[in-house]
């Protein structure tokens, strides 16, 4: 088994904010990050699959392949937008999912996993910024 | 569904690596410069990381207001611009980058409550790392 991991970087901005709990609530578990106006982050997306080197080719995974998805799946819906108000697993649920790093991670993982189709996918990291990331491995 | 979150912290220490268990020369042997009397310094770059259920309500899997008030109170202050020879828990043991990452594994095993905790990594320089993920 060989893991293989991508990175890709995009930009976008969020605000963390439950309407089932009072404006008070809201600040108190969000602070800042709970702007209404939103604020933006650089993040850089580390995807991790994991599978047998193939003999043929010597390759776990077509890079090209794993790079196309990434860009399809995740870059084109992310980058550059507001994920409260444009990526639809982040406002259609009522409450709505908070786009915190924590979903951020589980949403990548979920758009990529039935995407990818020699290698398995191993872990999706999300860094908010160099100092803070999220691993999701698919645990439930 | 269960996330690993992980916050990085940095902070600046010195020590001297020796052991009164081995004489001057097996000192000088085992630390070569390290063993230098008057001690030296690093940044050290401490990453904590933490697990658990990703909360429905909130979407985090714990706050990180708690993850670093605790850090602060209790590792940074502890540590940040010390001789770490001079602290409690290495009155007996070296303060090599292994030991310190223990101590600090310990340290938040013991108080954090929040979130589960995995593992500590410390990086003593660009060029060395240490992870302690408890006894497994």
């Amino acid at each position: 088994m060989v893991y293989l991991t991508r990175k890709a970087e995009f930009s976008a901005s969020h605000f963390y904010h439950n309407p089932e709990f009072a404006p008070e609530e809201n600040q108190r578990i969000f602070g800042k990050c709970n702007n209404p106006n939103g604020h933006g982050h650089n993040y850089t997306l580390e995807v991790t699959v994991k599978g047998a080197v193939d003999p043929k080719s010597g390759f776990v995974v077509d890079l090209k392949q794993l790079k196309d998805v990434m860009s399809r799946e995740v870059l084109d819906a992310l980058d550059h937008r507001f994920l409260n108000k444009e990526v639809p697993e982040f406002f259609t649920d009522v409450p709505p999912m908070i786009p915190t790093t924590e979903n951020l991670s589980i949403v990548i993982w979920q758009r990529l996993a039935p995407k990818l189709k020699a290698a398995q996918l191993h872990r999706v990291r999300v860094y908010e910024t160099p100092d803070l990331f999220v691993d999701f491995y698919g645990e439930a | 569904m269960k996330a690993h979150l992980t916050r990085r912290y940095m902070f600046s220490a010195s020590h001297r690596l020796h052991s009164d268990q081995m004489s001057e020369e097996e000192n000088r042997a085992t630390y070569g410069k390290c063993n230098n009397p008057y001690g030296h310094g690093h940044n050290y770059m401490i990453e904590v990381t933490v697990s658990g259920p990703v909360d429905d309500q909130t979407g985090m899997v714990c706050n990180l207001v708690d993850l670093d008030g605790f850090v602060h109170t209790h590792i940074l202050e502890r540590y940040d611009h010390q001789n770490l020879n001079l602290l409690a828990e290495f009155a007996s043991e070296v303060p090599t980058t292994e030991n310190l990452c223990i101590a600090i594994y310990e340290i938040m095993k013991r108080g954090f409550r929040k979130a589960h905790l995995e593992k500590v990594r410390i990086e003593e320089t660009m060029m060395n790392s240490f992870e302690y993920w408890g006894e497994r």
